[in-house]
């Protein structure tokens, strides 16, 4: 095993590459989730995480974005380790989990504008971005008075600003209607064309053609 | 991508939680409600008598306060963890320290501020030594602040915790026994017409130690929460 070590140590040099991982390893609940998972993710990639409940792909997700220490193993961004690069990694990271992060007692447009400037992105569009994702009309509604999959699309709203290479999405479509679907994987399509990467878990079919998405599955393990 | 200066991300944060906070009344007025209520009920109970209440005004007004800091805690990092806003704070591209800070201080300017500005309303009620107003103030200017940035650590340990209620209490209480018997000694000397310097110095020592340590220790702690 020490060998092995040794040779993927220091990965293989591709300007592309934009996220890796080497070795990973993740364990919760006295189960191994995966182990010694190698993943190569480079500029153009659209990556669906697959597998059955509780197979690791959320835990796998939040490892990549550095929210989760993994048991074992590094994350590199663009071949430098993510640990000795936080903020630079962090520019260029746009993730989000399974809680869309808005608050109920701002409105729909003060929760992006906020989560547009925190990034560092000019929240002078926001009214125009909250168009994109149809929710025209309910700026000044408080979100707490939106249902789930307004929620969903006020946060998913930062994608159409974003410059981050990096997005990854955990059940980005949750509580999203066809149409909106539909219209989130054009620009997955569009935002992998321009140079970024995609990462994602969701138990749907993606409409993109095969050859476009990459998948990796993880099998439910038992020990 | 225009990167946020240090000032422009602590006062966007700071903004952010004014804002909610004054969105959600109850959570500014109801600890100091209780505040009020606690204090205004011990003349009741014990007994209108000048000498004694002057006596205990000092631990009354300061247990009191930190009681209500206790309550006002969990708002501190417990919603913005259960809707997912703390994760996406931790992974903005600025240094938590930041972030935590901001966040701190937001809670003290709802919390700390206006237990200052009402305390010495409720000296008049307990019948506080005259010389002891410049002292009691001076140790609610200093000690609040610490109330504050030391609770935020217990609140960072237990936010994973559903009910972290009592567990949080045991954590931030031993740590706030200091400030109180430095601030009410202080207080005690001052009625006495002595120099209270010294207990003065060490509130003062306690409060920078906790504003430079604190925030690196309310960081680690949110990291191993979200973990």
């Amino acid at each position: 095993m020490s060998n092995l070590n040794a040779e993927i140590e220091t990965p293989v040099s591709n300007t592309n590459t934009l996220l890796s991982a080497r070795e990973l390893t993740c364990i919760r609940e006295e189960r191994v989730l995966f182990e010694a998972l190698e993943l190569n993710i480079s500029a153009g990639d659209i990556v669906q995480i697959e597998g059955p409940n509780g197979a690791g792909k959320t835990s796998l997700l939040r490892i990549l974005a550095g929210l989760s220490q993994p048991y074992d193993g590094t994350i590199y961004f663009q071949d430098k380790a993510v640990a000795e690069q936080r903020e630079a990694f962090h520019q260029n990271l746009l993730y989000l989990g399974h809680l869309p992060g808005v608050k109920g007692e701002m409105t729909a447009q003060e929760n992006l504008e906020f989560n547009l400037a925190l990034h560092g992105l000019s929240s002078d569009t926001a009214e125009a971005t909250l168009a994109e994702v149809n929710l025209l009309g309910f700026e000044d509604a408080l979100a707490s008075h939106l249902s789930a999959g307004q929620h969903r699309r006020i946060s998913l709203a930062r994608l159409w600003q974003s410059q981050h290479k990096v997005w990854i999405l955990d059940e980005p479509f949750t509580a999203i209607d066809k149409l909106g679907v539909e219209k989130l994987e054009q620009l997955f399509v569009q935002h992998a064309d321009n140079g970024g990467c995609v990462i994602l878990t969701t138990h749907q079919d993606l409409s993109l053609p095969a050859e476009r998405v990459k998948k990796v599955t993880l099998a439910y393990r038992f020990y | 991508m225009t990167q946020l200066s240090y000032r422009a991300a602590f006062s966007l944060i700071v903004k952010r939680d004014l804002m909610i906070a004054f969105r959600h009344r109850d959570d500014i007025v109801n600890p100091l409600l209780f505040f009020i209520i606690v204090v205004s009920l011990f003349p009741l109970g014990v007994g209108p008598e000048s000498t004694t209440l002057s006596r205990i005004a000092p631990g009354i007004i300061w247990v009191a306060a930190l009681l209500s800091t206790l309550l006002s805690l969990d708002r501190l990092f417990k919603s913005d963890h259960a809707d997912g806003s703390l994760e996406q704070m931790l992974l903005s591209p600025h240094p938590v320290f930041i972030l935590v800070i901001a966040k701190i201080f937001a809670h003290w300017l709802l919390t700390g501020l206006p237990l200052i500005l009402i305390a010495p309303l409720l000296a008049v009620l307990l019948h506080l030594h005259e010389s002891s107003y410049g002292a009691l103030m001076l140790t609610l200017l200093l000690g609040t602040p610490v109330l504050s940035l030391l609770g935020a650590i217990g609140v960072a340990l237990t936010v994973g915790i559903k009910k972290g209620g009592v567990l949080l209490s045991l954590l931030v209480l031993p740590l706030y026994i200091p400030v109180l018997i430095f601030a009410t000694s202080a207080i005690d000397t001052a009625a006495m017409n002595l120099p209270y310097n010294g207990q003065l110095a060490i509130i003062a020592a306690i409060f920078f130690g906790s504003l430079t340590l604190a925030p690196f220790a309310v960081s680690a702690a949110l990291k191993v929460s979200t973990n």
